[in-house]
């Protein structure tokens, strides 16, 4: 008996029991967990791994061998190369640990030996013998802080204070002479792969910029006037391409036709390029090789080593698509590589959509640290082998042999070196064999504040020069999403091409290619030599490329990536290789090359996340690690072009059956710097861009080695806080730890019109309390120089004020009370300006012959250093350090601190990108005050608000509030509301109101002038406000009198130099519109450089005045009768001396006024 | 009447056939804006204060503040007295003097705090001047009327300075050391630093920074009363083998030069909350006020038939959060408002003298202010 069973239970919905189970698992905690495993600056310090541990080994592979040219049986042979531990070998022969610390401070690069084991024969004539030799060192290494090489690598917290290192600190830099070095994250275009776009006239075309170990170079097919020619560097002109399939072998036109596709439309579009070759007679092999071997360019070096085969064929092979490798002149390869460009172009001119954007992230490669050292040391240990070659022949060929010929003497040790060195302290790249000559590429890395350090380790450069008008490149593409962050780029020239790492961004390093490649073929990828033209382009299969090389092709092409994918997860292939299949252009692309962006994210099976709550509490209970969730495939990463193949379900609760994948967390999309921002996604988007820029300048603290580091120029912030309103990113990465700035009670009104243009007013009592105190340190040094004739400098005891006995001068006693007797100013003095800090004398004499006997104190002069500071400004000597410097000098630092209240002028801002300066100072008693006594920090304009729509301000203040009154920090992560990362308003409202606050956050006040209440509620509580770099103190700039430059008398620029303020041209503009002609008078000349000159009515030009006679003669009419006296600007008459020194005679022409 | 409800009629009346408006007596709306402060929703009203005597002499009502009737009004009315906090009503005086008391608390009593700082070593972390500058903070326990001020060309003596000594050493192996500010020891015999070779070399004595007559604890106030500051407060931390040594001298200011010298922690008023139930609210709408106020403000009534009806128990517990008017429907129901001449006067003195003290000193600061003025135009 069957009954229907909606007539059993009408109102149960039977849906619901199909249905998978959906619950929301917290997968936040994989974000710490990740940044645990990798760090945040993983991508520097994987790079970098990746050189040291297999790319170093590769290229000594690659080049492990040294054959002297006269002697072919002897060699050297370099068997292996590691990279040892950081130390240094003294003077006396011990060796020194380093650690970045102690190169930090003794200005000396953190490098660690480069070791090889060689083999090399000995002897002379027949009696070779082979001998071996293990740790060789052949050079240094910089090396990268926290990479695995370095000694703090794995260190623990109590470890890395032992040696002196922040454990917040992120590494990745380099310590290059004293100074923090990083090497930029380079952005570029892919290498190896078709990218079809239009040139400057509109043309499509197809450029492949083709990378391989010997060779770099740029192909680019260009559809002209309806046909299509090749434009390569080493042709002078366009080659027809079907001249070039012609050289490769490809005779059959037909066959052509057959690779492109049969379609009558490709055919059409082919059409003129055939005849063209055609019509130039061209149908042979041979007669296509002799046509280009007439457009080949000639060199003015050409020499003919390329014998009977020609350059042209030789140029087809090693350098036109140089990453498709010829493989024994078998050309085939490379012509179907040409017909599938040439197949995508007609494709794209048929079809606009299927144009490649150069700005599309998957279209780009990151170049991080270890790539471009790799590069570097690849050119560096090759001219090395070069040089000894070069040394070994040179020896051979004198063949005295009175000492037997000896490899190892030849090994040059500092070439490496003073290479690599060279190269990151000036960020200069030469690379002669890639003709890259690229500059600054290096830079020091920026301590201004801990976020200024770790944006700056995260900021990925641009290829372009910034000076390109296009907006494409600077616009924000949606591929960046969780790779880039949106928010954090440069305002500017440099705008949208600068940008930075998002916070779960990780960069891929190379993966063997070889296996990845035989895995293929096994799954069933048809090989491309078996494969017909006819079949290139059949409908029912796809292309599979691979690292931008055409593999084969395959039947089904989705169970293949999905097979990949599987064994991708299962960690059978590396975890970052991608598989992507791109439907339109029937392709599957796998890529395992480096560079690329990608980013972790949670599979799901059908919508269903993999991760459950059990495997979550596993994570909390530390007995499972991310890496787990990656080798049981419940984590993949995904690049930006395998990103297109998935769906991505934001949260658990928005997964459809198709989803594949669910974000790990949102806020993760944002880098560290916009990280910082309270409800940024409540926020106009370019306060967010602001903020990320002004973080960087806000003071406070920098690392917890702050006071043991020697930096040129130090701001702290004395009493810093963390922000009562926190985000998870501010967890995560440890601004809670090393904040810089105070949380500061603001009430939002208007208040005594010190307040306008985004002024704040600023309680007094609350800056004598400490609010905004900031200390600021200053570097000065001073080195003891020896000299060539073995002289030095020597520092001397100070005079006193008792000493006037003595025979020394005395008389400056009082600019040296701060020295101790050592004539160095002692710590903790007290120092003001035009004080001495090194009381240091010069030999006179310092050149020429070594100086035998003991110098006397005539033959030295003084060279004092004297401290200049603000006029008023008492600053304190914190500390000294004496270290030798590379040149075996004694080298003195010292810091000088000062600390400085806030003052009027200086600046603030809150972390909605609202900056301000502080517009005047008001007692505590003029203050308002709320029912509960409470009494603002400061007050910020209402103005502020309407325009900047900064509505994640409003709301910090509303949960700093809600936190001060409960007792607990308030979230506001990015995106963080569903997710319970970010405090929801109307909770924090529930909170105020429960704690007696009105729900809006608008209190009584009283106003501290009248004592009445203020005519309004006034929005008040506390905001995290960060004090700016910009001080006026160090700004402020006025002058009198004062100095003048020599040559024109003019007073001197700039403030460094206590120069004039300059009336303009704009300024002068004015005032002769207005006619106040006797001030232009004045400060033009009267008040600049008013000279007297003689000018002689009669020929025009200066004369002099002669003192004895006491008159005006002019030296070229010999006589003083017709001489005027007048005045000029000295400007002016040093014009006419230097007109007169060209031939040129200026003549002045005096009338009656 | 009649004539009054003949105006109300529109009629019109001839003001010499007004009846007299009862003298001394302003109509209630009037009154209500004459000494209320109304905290609406959206704004509060009235928040100004009346002070032209001839305001509503149209009333014939005189508005001139009258010293027999601020005698007879002025009240002060202890609510809370501990050794450092005072909470007092102050009922019947205007804003502007209340105020005044504020402010002089806040600025102008003078307190000791300590201004030099001498610092003969300090190893520690946290800089001099940042230690000067927690040292400053740190509240003095001294009655400061025993002492005179330091002007710029005086000698600091046992009548304007008093001197503290800090010495305190993290011995080598002991664990991270908290200094606070219970290590100054008061020295009553002055500075014990000699100054670095003065200018006389025939002065036998050995000169100090301070030049005391005799020793403070001779003085009969601090005989058996030794100076001390706050005790508790944090002043610096120690590493194994650091060191301070330093002494601080404290001298007499007041609160406007530097915070460090302000009496209190705070001193503020608020005036008396009023709520006034418009209408009465019974059963369920009274639960929900009683519900909605996070300071229970109201209370509930039983009424004799079993109804229930809310009252307004603990209007001072209003911390005018509006959320009783939050909505439109109750904000006709509810006033809010403030008692202008009401103020509930609260201290926090930080300790050197008690709060009631403080409050007696403003007052004769007050006096001493309004006797210049005097004799000043006189």
């Amino acid at each position: 008996m069957t009954i229907k069973q909606d007539q059993v239970y009408p109102d149960i919905d039977y849906r619901k029991f199909v249905e998978p189970i959906k619950s929301a698992v917290d997968k936040f905690q994989l974000v710490p967990e990740f940044l645990k495993v990798r760090g945040l600056v993983k991508q520097h310090l994987d790079s970098f791994n990746y050189f040291v541990n297999i790319d170093i080994k590769k290229i000594v592979r690659a080049n492990d061998r040294v054959v002297p040219g006269a002697a072919p049986n002897l060699y050297l042979r370099f068997k292996d190369v590691r990279i040892g531990k950081p130390a240094i070998m003294m003077e006396d022969g011990s060796l020194l640990d380093l650690s970045p610390q102690i190169c930090r401070l003794m200005d000396m690069t953190y490098t660690a030996p480069i070791l090889v084991d060689i083999e090399y024969t000995n002897g002379s004539h027949d009696n070779y013998t082979v001998h071996k030799k293990a740790d060789v060192l052949i050079g240094r290494m910089p090396v990268m802080l926290r990479s695995c090489c370095c000694v703090l690598f794995g260190k623990d917290e109590a470890e890395l204070a032992r040696l002196g290192e922040c454990p917040l600190d992120p590494g990745g830099y380099f310590v290059i002479k004293g100074t923090e070095k990083v090497i930029l994250i380079q952005e570029q275009l892919s290498k190896n792969r078709i990218i079809i776009d239009t040139d400057k006239k509109g043309n499509v075309i197809a450029s492949v910029t083709s990378s391989t170990e010997s060779t770099k170079s740029k192909t680019v097919i260009v559809m002209d006037k309806g046909k299509m020619y090749l434009q390569l560097n080493q042709f002078g002109k366009n080659i027809p391409i079907m001249v070039v399939l012609k050289a490769m072998g490809m005779e059959s036109d037909q066959e052509v036709v057959q690779m492109i596709g049969r379609d009558p439309k490709y055919g059409s579009l082919l059409l003129p390029s055939i005849e063209e070759s055609a019509n130039l007679g061209i149908y042979t092999q041979p007669q296509a090789l002799d046509y280009l071997e007439g457009k080949v360019k000639r060199l003015p070096f050409a020499h003919s080593s390329y014998g009977k085969e020609g350059r042209a064929l030789s140029i087809l092979r090693d350098v036109f698509l140089a990453n498709v490798r010829v493989n024994k002149d078998n050309f085939r390869p490379k012509c179907i590589y040409v017909a599938v460009m040439m197949r995508r172009m007609m494709e794209a001119i048929l079809n606009k959509d299927t144009m490649d954007d150069k700005d599309y992230v998957g279209n780009k490669r990151l170049e991080l640290s270890g790539q471009l050292i790799s590069l570097l040391f690849e050119d560096l240990f090759k001219t090395m082998l070069s040089e000894i070659q070069k040394h070994a022949d040179n020896a051979l060929s004198r063949y005295s042999r009175s000492s037997p010929f000896d490899f190892f003497k030849y090994i040059p040790k500092d070439l490496i070196t003073v290479g690599l060195e060279r190269s990151l302290s000036t960020g200069n790249w030469d690379v002669k064999r890639f003709r890259m000559h690229r500059k600054g590429m290096t830079q020091v890395l920026a301590r201004l504040s801990f976020i200024g350090t770790l944006g700056h380790v995260t900021r990925v450069s641009p290829q372009f020069e910034k000076s390109r008008k296009v907006s494409g490149p600077r616009a924000l593409q949606p591929s960046q999403w969780g790779m880039l962050c949106p928010c954090d780029t440069p305002e500017g020239e440099s705008c949208g091409l600068v940008k930075n790492l998002a916070l779960m961004t990780h960069v891929t390093t190379d993966e063997e290619e070889g296996p990845l490649i035989s895995l293929c073929y096994c799954l069933g990828v048809e090989d491309l030599e078996l494969l017909s033209a006819e079949e290139l382009h059949t409908p029912s299969s796809f292309l599979i490329i691979f690292n931008g090389l055409i593999l084969g092709k395959h039947r089904r092409p989705q169970r293949f990536a999905n097979v990949m994918r599987k064994l991708r997860r299962a960690g059978k292939i590396g975890e970052f290789v991608s598989v992507f299949v791109n439907e339109k252009q029937r392709c599957v692309y796998i890529a395992s090359d480096g560079g690329r962006v990608c980013r972790p994210l949670v599979v799901a099976d059908k919508g269903v996340s993999r991760i459950k709550d059990y495997h979550m509490k596993e994570l909390l209970d530390g007995v499972r690690t991310f890496d787990d969730f990656l080798r049981e495939g419940l984590v993949e990463y995904l690049d930006v072009n395998e990103e297109n193949n998935a769906l991505i379900a934001l949260y658990e609760a928005d997964t459809t059956p198709e989803t594949t994948h669910i974000e790990i967390e949102p806020l993760t999309i944002l880098g560290v710097c916009a990280g910082l921002i309270p409800y940024p996604h409540h926020n106009q988007s370019p306060r967010n861009t602001y903020q990320c820029a002004m973080g960087k300048q806000a003071m406070g603290n920098i690392a917890y080695n702050q006071l043991l580091r020697m930096d040129t120029l130090l701001y702290l912030l004395v009493y810093p806080q963390r922000p009562l309103l926190t985000t998870r990113t501010i967890e995560l990465i440890g601004y809670d730890k090393l904040g810089a700035g105070q949380n500061a009670t603001v009430a939002v009104m208007s208040y005594s019109g010190y307040d306008i243009e985004d002024a704040i007013v600023m309680n007094k009592s609350s800056l004598d309390r400490g609010f905004g105190r900031c200390i600021v340190m200053k570097r000065y040094s001073a080195v003891n120089q020896k000299y060539a004739n073995r002289t030095s400098d020597r520092i001397l005891r100070p005079p006193r004020r008792d000493d006037r006995t003595g025979k020394g001068d005395y008389q400056d006693w009082e600019k040296m009370q701060i020295l101790d007797d050592d004539g160095i100013a002692a710590p903790g003095e007290i120092i003001r300006p035009n004080d001495v800090y090194i009381n240091k004398e010069s030999p006179i004499m310092t050149k020429g012959s070594p100086m035998m006997s003991a110098l006397k104190d005539s033959d030295y002069k003084p060279s004092r250093q004297t401290f200049k500071g603000t006029e008023g400004e008492a600053s304190v000597v914190d500390r000294v350090t004496l270290c030798t410097d590379k040149n075996d000098n004694l080298s003195i630092k010292f810091m000088i601190r000062h600390t400085r209240r806030p003052e009027v002028g200086d600046k603030f801002s809150s972390r909605h990108g609202q900056k301000g300066v502080c517009g005047t100072i008001v007692q505590q008693e003029d203050f308002p005050f709320s029912e509960r006594g409470i009494c603002p920090d400061l007050i910020m304009n209402p103005h502020g608000f309407p325009s900047r729509m900064t509505v994640g301000k409003m709301i910090e203040l509303l949960g700093s509030k809600a936190g001060v009154s409960c007792g607990r920090f308030h979230y506001g992560s990015a995106f963080g509301e569903p997710s319970g990362h970010a405090d929801r308003v109307e909770a924090i409202s529930e909170t105020l109101v429960k704690h007696g606050f009105s729900y809006n956050g608008k209190d009584f006040l009283y106003s501290g002038i009248s004592g009445c209440p203020l005519q309004a509620y006034i929005f008040m509580g506390p905001i995290y406000y960060q004090k700016l770099k910009h001080m006026v103190l160090d700004k402020m700039h006025a002058r009198g009198n004062g100095p003048r430059a020599m040559m024109t008398r003019q007073p001197t620029e700039g403030r460094a130099r206590n120069g004039g303020l300059r009336v303009g041209e704009m300024e002068r503009d004015c005032l002769i519109a207005y006619g106040a002609s006797m001030l232009i008078y004045e400060r033009l000349m009267l008040s600049s450089d008013p000279f007297e000159v003689q000018v002689c009515r009669s020929c025009g030009l200066l004369g002099y005045y002669n003192h004895k006679l006491k008159a005006g003669v002019c030296s070229s009419c010999k006589t003083g009768d017709n001489i005027s006296t007048m005045k000029l600007p000295y400007a002016c008459k040093l014009l006419i001396q230097e007109m007169q020194s060209m031939n040129i005679v200026p003549r002045l022409k005096l009338a009656d006024s | 009447m009649s004539d009054a409800e003949s105006m109300m009629h529109g009629g019109f009346v001839s003001a010499l056939d007004l009846p007299d408006v009862p003298s001394s007596k302003l109509p209630h709306h009037l009154d209500l804006r004459r000494t209320r402060v109304l905290c609406n929703s959206v704004a509060p009203d009235n928040t100004d204060t009346v002070q032209y005597s001839g305001a509503y002499a149209s009333m014939g009502v005189d508005n001139s503040l009258r010293l027999d009737d601020f005698r007879n009004n002025f009240k002060v009315n202890v609510n809370r007295l501990t050794a450092d906090e005072m909470e007092f009503d102050m009922v019947g005086v205007d804003p502007s003097l209340a105020n005044a008391f504020r402010r002089i608390l806040l600025a102008e009593l003078p307190t000791m705090a300590i201004e030099k700082v001498f610092i003969a070593n300090n190893t520690s972390v946290i800089q001099d001047e940042v230690l000067a500058h927690r040292l400053g903070l740190v509240p003095i326990i001294v009655d400061p009327r025993h002492f005179d001020y330091l002007s710029e060309n005086d000698r600091p003596n046992e009548k304007n300075t008093i001197v503290f000594k800090l010495h305190v050493r993290c011995k080598k192996g002991d664990p991270r050391g908290t200094v606070k500010s219970d290590e100054l020891r008061w020295l009553p015999k002055g500075s014990e630093f000699l100054k670095e070779s003065g200018a006389s070399a025939s002065n036998t004595k050995a000169e100090t920074y301070t030049s005391f007559n005799f020793s403070q604890d001779s003085m009969p106030e601090f005989s058996d009363n030794p100076i001390g500051v706050s005790p508790g407060i944090i002043v610096a931390k120690l590493a194994p083998g650091q060191e301070i040594e330093l002494e601080a001298h404290a001298v007499k200011g007041i609160g406007k030069t530097h915070a460090k010298w302000s009496p209190v922690a705070t001193c503020w008023y608020r005036m008396l909350p009023e709520v006034v139930l418009n209408e009465d609210i019974k059963g369920d709408m009274a639960e929900e006020l009683v519900k909605k106020c996070p300071a229970s403000v109201f209370d509930i009534e039983e009424l004799a038939n079993g109804k229930k009806r809310a009252t307004v128990a603990r209007p001072r517990a209003c911390t005018l959060c509006r959320e009783c008017v939050r909505d439109d429907e109750w904000e006709r129901r509810i006033s809010l408002c403030r008692v202008k001449d009401h103020f509930i006067f609260t201290i926090e003195s930080v300790g050197a003298l008690p709060p009631e003290v403080l409050f007696t000193e403003a007052v004769k600061i007050l006096e001493d202010k309004c006797e210049r003025v005097i004799s000043d135009l006189s």
